[in-house]
């Protein structure tokens, strides 16, 4: 074992996948996270799945954040979580957030996204399921 | 008598300062952090000239009728997925007393992209309807004649594709483009500030945005060829002034753009207009329309030499909150748009569109869609507001707050100039990093809850019904899809290719493109196409992004 | 550990997965993935590097997005490691380079990594050689390595890179007598990006007449040949400039080769690292003693005096600190 290893912030890739441009829900997570002692790679607007998870494996990050605005959630969220298991990543743990409606929350969920975040969600909400999600590293 | 109001004012001060002040945490100041007094005076009046309606600087309003010679224009944002279901539903809200046609479009084709593209999966129809081609247009205005009715089509970077489309759906109807009245979106400054929906380079996206202007001056004399718009500027989370200032500094840069075209500004001035937020903080957002006319009037004669009245005089198009609305109890919804939409209209808008309680959640549903609309009635036929033009004028408070934004905006227009102007500002990342540090404070405020959401961070309740939302019918994606297809297989290829290599050629020269564009879009081009012929020759743009 | 052997196992059979994570180790500082680094001392397995670095918005990320177009086009593998300040109070930071090298998104021969330089003392240099060498071990032609100029970064880059570029622009008004101490010293090229803005030939002709008047003291093998450093204008953003950047690094690499400044480099690196690594490890005891042994601490505030407590841990390294600093 090292000694004294440099306590390493959980890596968190935060990206917005589909068309629309709206980042300022995931502005205000980024910086929430950052704040919170999380390193947060932003891999900005109009990600493809494939994109989103060849970065996570490149940023070698635990976890993956997802925004999306458009309403095309239903379709690019699980192809994210498809997207991990053909690249054998289902360990990274991918959580999303946007306009997403009850009913579909529950149809992601069963799909393997892991939580989801609506509007006006407190960020200490979204810090606090990390925390108790890794509660060996970050903030 | 002046004595005396002293006198009463120092009593009335005495009183306040020994009366117990709510100690809920709560900020006093407006959403958008501007300070406020207890109470304004009549030392708080700035020392000016009566102003009148329809008379520069136009504060209160540019009509001298106000809403006495005509309402505003009712016009509901909608589009959902086909042209088909679309225009079934236009023909639901013009049954229904809506006075103008307004176009959402989905997200491929605001990103200029046709259905079939790899990443349209999963957005076809969603955020509003798909248009690939002409094709699509003219089922989406079947049955309505396009010269009795204005339409406004919210689209930027594609915006001169979807005109000509339009213009190519009014030719088939045997409507000459002279006749057609609307408003094209085509702001393309604020897509690089806030909604970054762009695609190609500023530079480029200028030029397409001149294009137009200029082509409509002299083709489509009556079309509205820019909206310039705030809206999503406040909705990417600035404050009341930082909109009010950055949207007016890129109408200025609009301006500046044309007059480099050698175009004269009167020949234009008059066919900008403007497109702002009603957020729910009601008085600030009052203040902030009033604002609006007066530095707007002032630069335009002041700084541009505008002689026409119609140049000074800035109308505006208003569509109250999105991001004020909450998923929770959603009914409340129909509370605060009514608030914001009272606010626009007590603030002079030409045209306004009231949110639907569901858009916070989905696109709207038909029932949400009229109850919206019916807001919107109640308000100029029920609660008797329209009968008196600007009836906050000479209130102590509106007065000093409409001063005070115009001054906050000011401050904005000097440090955009120290920056170079607008485009090299957004290459500096400055509007960018001003709206994010302001949505930023105002979530922390929520968090601490000095800021109140009710039913977000207060009066929260645990079981929330599930609300009946509209829901896009996944088939409509391979149906849409299956068109576009369609159209490529059977429109004449050699004049489609012929079309499109014109207009590649022209777009490495300095024609104006429009004529090259309304001939791809009548040869049956679809808008992918069109837009990648555009992007060979202009390339793609990627923002810095400032978190 | 037997995670160690599988991760070395899935490194040499080209898992892009296992090399992000051995970068991950590395930057933890721990010494479990020291094997799969091949020897620094040039000869197969090792990546030439280049670094640049510049004030923030002079387009450094557009740079190197358009220098790894140019590299590709010639068949080369690439890698990217992208730095940016972490907070010192939270130690979370956001790192968003890679937006601007999106073309090479699911290019296979395109690594992309951003580090957070994390604050902690020589950290940063340190856990960066570890994943250059990485990085050379598992293939890629050529390392990048690019971070904001601010603090000491850009001293870190020149002490790890073969070639270290300097990026100015026009428009950030500071001009070009604003330029940092020390920045002469490192730069080996200096580019004006964003050479389609007014002031581009200013910038560079300032430059010229400064470097004409600071012509370095070089000492050892670049006495007798110095090296001088070229000015590149480039437009990044339109791919204008960048053969000849890469031409000008070209040229440098030569002239390292030639003049016999590769080999004094090298040693010089060697040695500055072993440092660096003591340096790191003591540090580490340090800590850890403070720490742990409550008799040392409490002696230290008892009496107040820094070096005796230093020397009291410098002596326990000596008896078993390099058993323990080999993890």
């Amino acid at each position: 074992m090292p000694v004294d290893t440099a306590v390493r912030p959980v890596r968190i890739l935060v990206a917005k996948v589909g068309l629309d441009g709206h980042d300022r829900g995931v502005k205000v997570v980024a910086r929430a996270l950052r704040d919170a002692g999380y390193e947060v790679i932003y891999t900005g607007l109009r990600q493809t799945p494939e994109m989103v998870v060849d970065a996570a494996l490149q940023e070698d990050a635990q976890v993956i954040g997802l925004s999306i605005h458009s309403g095309a959630h239903m379709t690019l969220f699980p192809a994210v979580v498809q997207e991990l298991k053909r690249r054998k990543a289902t360990d990274i743990v991918v959580f999303g957030g946007g306009i997403i409606p009850e009913d579909d929350i529950v149809a992601l969920k069963k799909k393997g996204v892991a939580e989801l975040f609506t509007p006006g969600t407190p960020l200490q909400e979204i810090v606090d399921w990390l925390r108790k999600r890794f509660p060996q590293g970050g903030g | 008598m002046k004595v005396r109001a002293r006198d009463a004012k120092e009593v009335w001060k005495e009183e306040f300062e020994s009366s117990p002040t709510r100690d809920d945490g709560v900020e006093t100041s407006t959403i958008s952090g501007i300070p406020l007094k207890p109470l304004y005076t009549a030392d708080d009046l700035p020392k000016r000239d009566e102003e009148m309606p329809g008379a520069f600087p136009y504060t209160r309003g540019i009509h001298p009728g106000g809403y006495r010679g005509r309402l505003w224009t009712m016009r509901q944002f909608s589009g959902f997925a086909t042209a088909e279901e679309t225009n079934r539903r236009y023909k639901y809200l013009l049954a229904n007393g809506q006075t103008g046609l307004s176009v959402a479009f989905d997200m491929p084709t605001l990103m200029g992209q046709d259905s079939d593209a790899p990443t349209s999966r999963g957005e076809i129809g969603h955020c509003g309807v798909a248009i690939d081609s002409l094709a699509d247009m003219e089922t989406l205005f079947d049955g309505i004649p396009l010269g009795e009715i204005t339409t406004s089509m919210t689209i930027n970077s594609p915006a001169a594709i979807l005109l000509c489309m339009y213009i190519a759906v009014a030719e088939k109807q045997g409507v000459p483009a002279s006749a057609l009245g609307g408003t094209l979106q085509n702001d393309i400054l604020k897509e690089f500030i806030a909604q970054k929906e762009f695609i190609f380079p500023p530079e480029p996206s200028m030029r397409l945005v001149v294009d137009s202007i200029e082509y409509c001056a002299k083709e489509v004399p009556k079309w509205n060829t820019i909206s310039i718009s705030g809206y999503h500027i406040r909705e990417a989370g600035s404050t009341a002034a930082q909109e009010l200032a950055f949207t007016l500094a890129d109408g200025m840069a609009y301006v500046d753009a044309c007059l480099e075209r050698g175009m004269r500004i009167d020949d234009f001035a008059s066919r900008l207009s403007f497109f702002f937020d009603a957020h729910i903080d009601f008085f600030e957002e009052i203040a902030k329309f009033r604002a609006a006319r007066r530095i707007w009037a002032r630069w335009m004669r002041e700084r541009y030499g505008a002689q026409d009245e119609r140049s000074l005089k800035l109308r505006f198009h208003t569509q109250t909150a999105g991001v004020s609305l909450t998923a929770q109890q959603p009914e409340l919804n129909i509370a605060r748009t009514a608030i914001e939409a009272l606010a626009a209209v007590l603030g002079g808008t030409q045209s306004l569109h009231t949110n639907a309680m569901d858009e916070v959640l989905a696109l709207p549903t038909d029932k949400a869609a009229r109850l919206a609309l019916r807001t919107q009635q109640l308000l100029a036929y029920e609660t008797g507001v329209a009968n008196t033009i600007d009836p906050l004028g000479g209130s102590y408070f509106v007065e000093a707050l409409t001063d005070e934004i115009e001054r906050q905006a000011e401050v904005y227009f000097k440090r955009i100039e120290e920056l170079g102007g607008v485009i090299p500002a957004i290459e500096a990342s400055f509007f960018q990093k001003e709206i994010a540090d302001s949505a930023f404070r105002y979530q922390q405020e929520l968090e601490q809850k000095r800021r109140l959401m009710v039913g977000v961070n207060e009066f929260t309740v645990d079981d929330e019904e599930p609300m009946e939302i509209l829901r896009i019918d996944p088939k409509l994606e391979g149906e849409q899809v299956a068109r576009v297809q369609e159209v490529r297989r059977t429109r004449d290829q050699a004049r489609c290719s012929k079309a499109l290599a014109a207009l590649r050629k022209a777009a490495t020269g300095t024609d104006n493109l429009m004529p090259y564009i309304l001939e791809s879009v009548r040869a049956y081009a679809t808008e992918g196409e069109i837009m990648n012929t555009l992007i060979e020759v202009f390339g793609i743009y990627t923002e810095t992004a400032v978190i | 550990m037997d995670g160690e052997s599988e991760l070395a196992a899935r490194f040499r059979a080209g898992d892009i997965r296992a090399l992000a994570r051995a970068i991950s180790l590395v930057e933890r500082r721990d010494p479990s993935v020291r094997a799969l680094e091949t020897p620094p001392k040039g000869g197969e397995g090792s990546a030439a590097v280049v670094g640049f670095t510049g004030a923030p918005g002079t387009g450094k990320s557009t740079l190197v997005d358009a220098l790894v177009t140019l590299l590709r086009k010639q068949g080369k593998s690439v890698s990217v490691i992208a730095t940016d300040p972490n907070s010192p109070f939270t130690g979370g930071a956001i790192l968003g380079d890679r937006i601007r090298m999106q073309r090479h998104a699911l290019d296979p021969k395109v690594f992309i990594r951003s580090m957070g330089a994390r604050g902690h003392l020589g950290g940063l240099s340190l856990a960066t050689r570890e994943a250059i060498r990485l990085l050379g071990a598992f293939g890629f032609d050529q390392v990048i390595l690019e971070t904001v100029g601010v603090g000491q970064s850009e001293l870190e880059v020149a002490a790890v890179a073969d070639t270290t570029v300097v990026v100015m622009t026009p428009n950030l008004g500071d001009g070009v007598q604003m330029i940092k101490a020390g920045i002469l010293e490192i730069a080996d090229i200096f580019v004006v990006n964003k050479a389609d803005l007014d002031g581009y030939q200013r910038v560079a002709m300032e430059l010229r007449a400064m470097l004409s008047l600071n012509a370095p003291g070089a000492t050892g093998a670049a006495a007798s040949k110095p090296w001088k450093p070229p000015i590149i204008t480039t437009v990044a953003a339109r791919q204008e400039g960048i053969d000849e950047l890469w031409a000008a690094i070209e040229s440098h690499r030569r002239y390292l080769e030639t003049s016999g400044r590769a080999q004094e480099l090298a040693a010089k690196r060697l040695k500055d690292e072993t440092a660096e690594v003591v340096a790191d490890l003591a540090r580490q005891q340090a800590r850890l003693a403070l720490g742990e042994d409550g008799a040392l601490t409490e002696q230290l505030l008892k009496d107040g005096s820094p070096y005796r407590a230093a020397e009291e841990i410098l002596n326990r390294i000596g008896s078993d600190g390099r058993k323990r600093g080999r993890g």
